[in-house]
This record gives C-alpha cells, structure tokens and sequence, in this order.
C-alpha cells in the first residue's frame, strides 16, 4: 500500500465497499470498511481514492435520512428493496432533482470563502444560502441567470490566481475536519427547548452543548426528541446512532405531522435524519457522529442557529472500542481506547456559537446535545465521565424517577447548567427581572425537601412541624405542576418561556403567602384543602400558550383564598 | 441444511484446537463467514463457519463442538457461501433443529427459498411504525405496557419464576380485533427437556401446533449452535412476515444461554473481553436478533418478537438483560416476591415499559382514556410503594387517611387487577373498568393525571 494516506477514502473488493485507511504501517494500511465483510476473500483488489472520508454538502439535506456515510436511505429503498445491501454506491444528493437557483453576486466581484453567491429554497422553512468553499478566494469569471439547475451543474467560475474554479450547489468536506468560522463568539441566549426543567432549571446556550446520560427506559431518547421537535433552532440534526429503527420510522412520521412553533411549517422541513441503527455496520456508527456535524457546521455557515441530537454517544464509543479491539491497541478503562476522552472532546468543541466566514459577519450556531447510555445507569462509566468534562450541560435521568413515571426523568440534584449567568440577561430582557430569584428560590425548596426527606423517612411526614411540612407540599407542587411535563399532552407538551415562568411565580408565590400564615397561625391542611390548589396541579395542561392571561386570573384566585382563609379563622 | 454446490476442495489437517474452535492453515481463497463442513476422523459432517481468516489461515468455529477431532486426521471443506437456510410454510407444525432440519420424525419440509441465517438490515426508510394494539388478554401487560404489532418485547426473569407460562399464555391468547392467529415461531435455545415439553403441550391443547414452527437446541445439544437458532428462527419468521404478509410472533428463551455461547465463542477467540467476561460487540450482536423485527411499509405482515431471558443472579443491571433493555422497546419484568406472594403473572409494573405503547392505545385502538389510566395506576403504586416502606418503619396509623386510601389502593392493584388465572382472558374494556375501580378507593383531587372529561365519565361515585 505505497502511497496510501491516513484516513483516505477506499473502495475495497469485487463489490467496491466503502472503507477507510485508519492505519498505516510499512507494507500495509488497514481500514475500517463501512458495510458488511462477510464474503469478502483475501487478495481481492482495493482501490484508493485520494480523497478523506467526505460528505456532501448542499440542496437536499433537509427533509432527508442518510445512514452514518450520508448515503440517501430513501433513494436505496427504491433501488435495493426493503434491506440494505452493500455495495451500493448512491450519491447522498440527487443528481436529478433541480432546484432554483437566484444569484446574489454579479460576474467580476470579488469572492471569498464563505461568500454567498446565490440561494435556493430548499423547503418553506430554509434558504439554503450557496456559499463559495471556505478555502477559495478570487473574482467571479462568470455566473449562471436565475433557474432551475441540478446539484451538479456549474453555477460559477472564479479565477484563484492562475487557476479557475467552478462553482456547484454543492461542495465537499471531509468529515473528520472542522469546518472554519472567524471568531468564535460567547454563547448568551438560550436554545428554547419549551420543556419546563430544562429551560427554567438547567438551560442550554445557543452553541452550547449538553449531555443526557440514563440507563434503559428513562427516557433518553423521549427527550432528545422532544428537543428536537420544539427548540427553536433553525435546523434540526437527529442523530440515530446505533438505536433502534422504530424511532427513526417515529421520527419520520410524526415530524411531517408536527407543526414548528415559530412558523407553524412542518418540522421534518427544518430536519435532517442520520440513521445508523444498531444492526447496520458498526464502523458506520463510528462516522455518523462525524457526518452529523459536518452537516451542522455547513448550515451554521449560512448563519443559521442548528441543534443536533446524537442518540446515543455510547454506541459511537462503543463502535470504537469494538474497531480498537480489533486493531490490537492497548485498551484503557473498561476496554475503550486511551483515545476515547480525546475524540469525545473533539467532537463537542465542533459546537459554538461563532461569526461565520464571508464578507457579511453572519452569526451562526451548533448546539451539541447527546445522549450517553451508561451500562447498568452507572454514571462512573468513563463514557460518561468523560462526556461530563466536556459538556457544559448535565441532564442526569433518573431511574427512580422514570419508574413512578415522572417525566421528563431529569433529576433537579444531580443536574447541572454552567450557562446560567450567560442567559440570565436574556430572560431578564424578554421574561422577566425577578427570573433568576424565582429559579434559585425553587431550587432551595427543592434542596430543602431532599434534605427533609431523610427525616420523614424515620418518622413521617405528620410528625414535621407544619412549616416543613410546607416545604414539602411546595416542593410536590413544584415536581408534579412544574418540572412534571406529558410529552403526550397536546398542550403540556410545549410551555412558552412567559407561561413557564408564571407557573413558577405562582408556584413560589404561593409557598411565600403560606408561609406567613403559617407563621400567623393557620394549619397547613387547611391550607392544602384550598379548591385552588387543585386548579394550580393543572394549570400546566389546562392553561394553552395563548391564554397566558388565565394564569394571572388564577394567580389573584390563590392570593385571594389565601388572605380569606386568614381572615376567616381570625 | 447446506445446499452442496460444485466439489470444493478439502484441506486435511488442523493446526489448532481450542475449545469450539479450530484453525486451518495453508487455505486460500476463504472468504470471512462462510460455510464450513468438518469431517472427523470417523466421518461424521459436522458444520461450522468462518470466524477470521488471514494469510494462508482460517478460524473455525464448529456448531456442534470440537469433541473427537484431532489434529492430523480431520478433514475440512470450505463451502464458499454464508450459511444458508430453508424457509417455507411447510415449516409450521414442525419441529426442527438449530439449522432447520426436522426432528418430529416426519418427513423434510418442502423447500420454498434458502437464505442467508443472518438476514439484511431493513432499511429504516422501508419500515412502517408499529401501532396495532394486540390483546394478550393480560391485564398488566395490556393496561400498562401494551404490546403492538411488530415491536420486540421482552421478559426479563430468573430461575424459579412462570415466564414460561406467561410466554405461552400470551402466545395463545394474543389477538388483533378482526385478524386470524399469529404464526408462531419458537427458538428455544439452551432450555431444559421439561420446558420444551411444556411448550410443546401447551402450543397442542391451545390448537396452536399447527401454526407453529419450533427450532429446538437443548441444553444437552452443541453449544455453539445456540448462535445460529435465533437466526435461522427470525429467517423463516421474515419470510412468513414480509413475503407470505402474516402475523408473526416469535419467541426466543432462553437469551442468557445464548450470551452464554457467545462469551464462550469469545474467550476461544482470546478477545478483549467487556463487563463480565461477556465481548464487547454483543450489543451489536444482540441487536442483529432483535432489530429483526418490525413491520415494512406497504406489506401487510409483521414480525413481533417476545425474547425471554433469565436473569442472573435476578440483578437487571447484568450485562445481558441491560443490553438487551437498551435495543428492545419496553420489558416486562417478573419479580421474586410477587410470585412469592402467589401473584400471577408477578410482573413488576414498576420497572416494566413498553415503548412503543403510547401509539397503539387511546381511541379508535383501545379506549380514550387508557393512556391516562395507565399513567395514573403507576403514579399511586409508585406513591404506594413508597409509603409501604414508610408505614414498615413509623406503622400504619401514623399515616394520614389519604396514605392509608394508596396502602390499600396498592393491595387491591396487585390482588385484582395484578393477579389473574393463567386461562383467565380480559378484554381491554375489562381491564380499564377493573382500573377504574380500583382508582375509586383514592380521593379524586389525588388523580391528576387523568383528563377531566375522563374522570367525569369513568369514575364511580
């Protein structure tokens, strides 16, 4: 193998599979072939491509589902029938489809790497924004007319230098390789995700990133789709890397039906699906990881905001400890390579919010959230250790939890968000001032019942003095009206920042008024035999997004019963 | 069963033995996975595949065991193609070994096609989402993890507790409003004599044996083809599923003698072993079985699968049942003290889950109400088996009234709607009213995850 390079592209056998040279040594490369071997015999030919392992980019991403090496599941469907066989070699965009085209740029400007010189409706939601490659600079020779155009025609020359360089819809870029930006910025506004514990509690940036770890049935991949049908990101990446085919079939059916929030489109125009499921080859769960977010980085360079989910990062290291087994290489903690922390790091630093390249300073983001799946629920697994190192988000789901069916399983202890101080400004802005009172007020109460639990769990909960005791109501309401959300519930399924924080104020509210007349006297069951308790448990499912204003009714309702309920015991 | 095709030639001599496995060297032209006929030096034909081949050298591993080879004077065949089975209707009735020959002593199932045991990825694109509610007649399993068509739903037990019984009652009592029976297709891999006699009886009296194919490997036969039983089970299950358009559910037990077989194939193989000795692609391995199942877009068959494992040392957190809990959609899990309790089926509702239940049920498929119900049942019992522990440490009549009201909700769940006969047979509408019930012992403000409209309509005074 004289003159192979790392990580180039090769097509190996009699049925030319796609593979990649992960390994060089004197005589001999080895490579990971990205589709079944079996058949395959020793001293069939391989041939190299000189090219890395690449995607490609361009019209006809959204609304489409690849496998992990962007091949196009729906055009295989048609070609090989209900299984996927190997060897088939279809290009992830099609070249028949036309698609038009409007020029932003005249012959004779000058263009550099990032420069839009046209765009193309790719669905009601997108414009997809033709961007001259990152690493060409020169001036226009000449540039089609608006029309209709397959992805491969030649839109536009550009003369770099000495050479000329034509122009296509689409580009190519190697999956393994970041794709470049300017600068990256600071992450400050939230990624609106409309679920109460995570927007309120523990939010994520805007090019931040996020891990969800859990054991089986806690509702990991629940979640990673309901961030994927209501953040309000502009473009959706749905990563099924090593899951169950079922879900991305659920994906598929139901994202068409969904309407976006913002725009009231359906989702599946603002997603894109990348589907390795856990019986297709392992090597391509490996890459998928790496295709996702090479797409991600290219619509993040139009200058949009991108969110993508990576069900589950566990398989994708699990692929690699699998091919590392295989290679012979000294295992570290549990089997995985010593290289496992490094690639993960890798990985999540492609996420960020950053001035993209062009002439024309967009802003655009990549907000990372993955799924982890430790073996046995067992967190100190180094999968997610290490994922924790490098994400500033922690969801823990919580299998006590998702066993009394408390949803979404998200446990209010052991969760973190490190992005708190930087979207604070925003909520102050669009919400309200009192935002970040409110949240750490529902923390304590939360803390508190922790602590207060170990106690009852000794004596009860009637033997507490009826100021505790009040804790513990508050910190019932704030689980089952607040962080409790049916992802089933047509309107429990997506809360607007402004009901979530209402819900919260009320809540809070509520603890302060009873708490001093409390102090005054009254009997907490009195209390609790409030009607408007009742109504408060369903404001949640009972109060739309755009009645908002029957929040603020309720809330005079529960600070009246209240100052009654003083009076009449006076 | 292996079609012969042209003579291929035979290399005499091994160089190494250990445990399943045997190595040839000198061979050219042997593909990875293929066939493989072993010839002992009595000249009996034993059958294997290709694990790993390098330069000039084959790993082997032989399905029915290395026991009386020897070095010199066995005989080896490469068959040059991967290992391919009979699938036809012909089949159902009968009972087969791992490689589906008939061991019922009738005669050989006419052949309608042969294929690969280890079938092809169904293309995601090509999938239709599972959504028909089947009625097992079971009311925990129907109430609160409902199984539907095309889903992989397994059991998880251990040694001592009814799966058997409870995967046969469901396999005779399954039904789909207005459709003809499943197919059954069992694999029994690794089970005792005993347990295959009692699925057998039980598939005879419930009229089901001649819808039924069994593919039988004991405990006493070869290890190593454990591996292949549940693939050549799910070959003849596709094909019946998504070329003959019926309904198939199969049943794979015991899955723990099956990670069992592939550990041992692993350690011969001197891999990197993962938790517990087990390797570390069995996760991939296990999904290659279960992934099997499904229904495809535009055909009206379906593949649903019912594995059964036991667990060991009843720990979930075990290697096999947790891999298996991160592929399948939803387990059912049987519990020690429920069944000790005499509580049939003891399923613990807690922990059990069918994923895929949240589509099948509700209008039109179940009844309106049943998602909110289900919700409902396992927040009380929840709730009740938190204060259970409570009232075991500070006593019962410390607790207030509505405490009191979850204890005996929490009794009454697990002796009646819980508990049934093994014959006993619920419609869903039974099944909900008996919920209804028993939500009726809690104080109504107590149930707030049921719709208003709801309660209004299905709540007793």
């Amino acid at each position: 193998m004289i003159g192979a390079q790392m990580y180039e592209m090769v097509m190996v056998g009699n049925e030319r599979l796609k593979g990649e040279i992960i390994r060089i040594e004197k005589d001999h490369a080895v490579i990971q072939v990205y589709e079944n071997t079996s058949g395959l015999k020793p001293g069939e030919e391989v041939i190299g491509t000189g090219l890395p392992l690449s995607v490609e980019l361009g019209p006809g991403l959204i609304g489409n589902i690849f496998d992990g090496i962007e091949r196009p599941l729906r055009a295989l469907r048609e070609k090989t029938g209900i299984f996927i066989r190997r060897g088939v070699n279809t290009p992830a965009l099609s070249r028949d489809k036309e698609w038009y085209f409007t020029p932003k740029v005249k012959a004779n400007a000058v263009v550099h790497g990032g420069d839009i010189i046209g765009t193309v409706k790719e669905s009601e939601l997108i414009e997809h924004k033709i961007m001259v490659p990152p690493n060409i600079q020169g001036r226009i020779i000449d540039i089609v007319g608006e029309g209709k155009y397959v992805v491969n025609e030649e839109i536009a020359r550009v003369k770099v230098g000495d050479k000329i360089e034509t122009l296509r819809m689409f580009q190519t870029w190697p999956v393994r390789r970041p794709r470049p930006y300017k600068r990256r910025l600071i992450p400050n506004s939230p990624l609106i995700t409309g679920q109460r514990v995570i927007d309120t509690f523990f939010p994520i940036a805007k090019g931040g990133t996020a891990s969800i770890p859990g054991g089986f049935g806690t509702g990991k991949t629940i979640t990673q789709q309901q961030l994927a049908k209501w953040s309000d990101a502009d473009v959706i990446i749905y990563v099924g890397c090593g899951e169950r085919g079922n879900e991305m079939v659920d994906i598929l059916i139901t994202f068409p039906e969904l309407s976006d929030p913002k725009s009231g489109r359906p989702l599946m125009e603002r997603t894109i699906l990348i589907a390795n499921t856990s019986n297709m080859p392992v090597s391509a769960r490996e890459a998928s990881i790496y295709t996702a977010v090479t797409i991600g980085e290219y619509y993040r360079d139009m200058g949009y905001h991108v969110a993508l989910m990576a069900d589950s990062t566990s398989r994708w290291a699990e692929a690699l400890r699998e091919i590392s087994g295989r290679l012979e290489e000294m295992p570290a903690e549990e089997g995985f390579p010593s290289y496992l922390p490094t690639r993960l790091g890798e990985f999540y630093e492609r996420a960020g919010i950053v001035e993209t390249l062009g002439s024309e300073n967009r802003e655009g983001s990549l907000s990372i959230i993955g799924a982890v799946s430790p073996p046995g629920g067992d967190f100190s697994e180094p999968v997610t250790t290490h994922t924790k190192r490098f994400t500033r988000v922690f969801w823990a789901l919580d299998k006590e939890l998702a066993d009394a069916r408390h949803y979404p399983a998200i446990n209010w202890i052991q969760s973190y968000s490190e992005y708190i101080d930087n979207v604070s400004e925003w909520w102050s802005k669009n919400v309200s001032r009192d935002w970040r009172r409110y949240r750490s007020e529902a923390m304590k109460i939360l803390q508190r019942e922790d602590e207060l639990k170990e106690i009852v769990k000794l004596v009860g909960p009637e033997a507490l003095p009826d100021s505790q005791r009040l804790i513990l109501e508050a910190a019932k309401m704030l689980r089952v009206a607040f962080l409790q959300q049916n992802a089933l519930d047509p309107i429990d399924t997506y809360s607007t920042p402004i009901k979530q924080f209402k819900m919260l104020k009320m809540i809070i509210d509520f603890y302060d008024g009873a708490r001093k007349i409390i102090e005054r006297g009254v009997p907490i069951f009195k209390i609790m035999q409030l009607p408007v308790i009742a109504e408060m448990m369903r404001m949640k499912n009972e109060i739309p997004n755009d009645k908002v204003e029957l929040l603020d009714k309720l809330y005079s309702r529960m600070k009246d019963s209240l100052l009654k309920l003083e009076e009449s015991l006076k | 069963m292996i079609s012969m095709g042209i003579v291929k030639p035979e290399y005499v001599g091994v160089s190494r033995i250990a445990g399943p496995i045997i190595v040839v060297d000198g061979v050219s032209g042997v593909s990875y996975d293929e066939v493989v006929e072993v010839i002992t030096p009595s000249g009996e034909i034993r059958r294997g595949r290709v694990l790993d081949v390098g330069k000039g050298k084959a790993i082997v591993q032989v399905f029915e065991g290395t026991e009386g080879l020897s070095l010199s004077e066995t005989r080896v065949r490469f068959l040059g193609e991967p290992l391919r089975v009979p699938v036809s209707m012909d089949m159902l009735g009968r009972v087969m070994n791992s490689l589906a020959e008939p061991i019922d002593g009738g005669p050989k199932p006419i052949v309608e096609d042969m294929r690969d045991v280890n079938g092809n990825p169904l293309n995601p694109m090509a999938r239709e989402y599972p959504r028909d509610f089947i009625q097992t007649g079971i009311s925990v399993i129907d109430g609160m993890c409902s199984l539907v068509r095309g889903q992989k739903l397994p059991i998880f037990s251990a040694s001592g507790l009814p799966h058997n019984v409870l995967a046969a009652q469901i396999a005779r009592q399954a039904k789909i409003a207005g459709e003809e029976d499943f197919y059954i297709v069992f694999a029994a891999m690794g089970i005792k004599h005993d347990e295959e006699a009692f699925f057998r009886k039980s598939f005879e009296e419930g009229g089901a044996l001649k819808r039924t194919a069994m593919f039988i490997n004991l405990a006493e036969d070869p290890t190593m083809e454990r591996i292949i039983t549940p693939r050549t089970a799910l070959t003849l299950a596709e094909y019946l599923a998504f070329e003959q358009e019926a309904h198939v559910l199969v049943i794979l037990t015991d899955m723990t003698n099956y990670c069992e077989a592939l550990r041992e194939v692993s350690a011969s193989l001197e891999e990197v072993p993962s938790r517990k000795g087990y390797p570390g692609y069995m996760y991939s391995d296990l999904a290659s079985i279960y992934e099997r199942s499904g229904r495809v877009r535009g055909r009206n068959g379906s593949l649903t699968q019912m594995p059964i494992l036991t667990m060991p040392n009843d720990d979930i957190t075990h290697p096999i049942p947790d891999l298996t809990g991160y592929i399948t959609e939803g387990q059912i899990v049987l519990d020690r003290e429920l069944h000790n309790r005499g509580i049939y089926p003891p399923v613990n509702v807690l922990i059990s889950l069918s994923r895929l239940m949240k589509d099948g049920i509700g209008k039109e498929k179940t009844r309106e109400d049943h998602a909110d119900v289900a919700s409902q049942l396992y927040a009380a019992y929840a709730q009740c088996n938190e204060l259970r522990s409570l009232a075991s440490i500070i006593g019962e009549e410390a607790l207030s009234q509505r405490d009191r009201a979850y204890l005996r909700f929490g009794d009454e769940f697990e002796t009646r709607f819980i508990n049934q006969g093994v014959d006993e047979n619920r419609t869903i509408e039974e099944t909900l009213n008996i919920a209804w019930d028993l939500l009726s012992i809690l104080p109504k403000e107590e149930l707030t995850r049921i719709h208003r409209e709801y309660l209004d309509k299905y709540l007793k005074a």
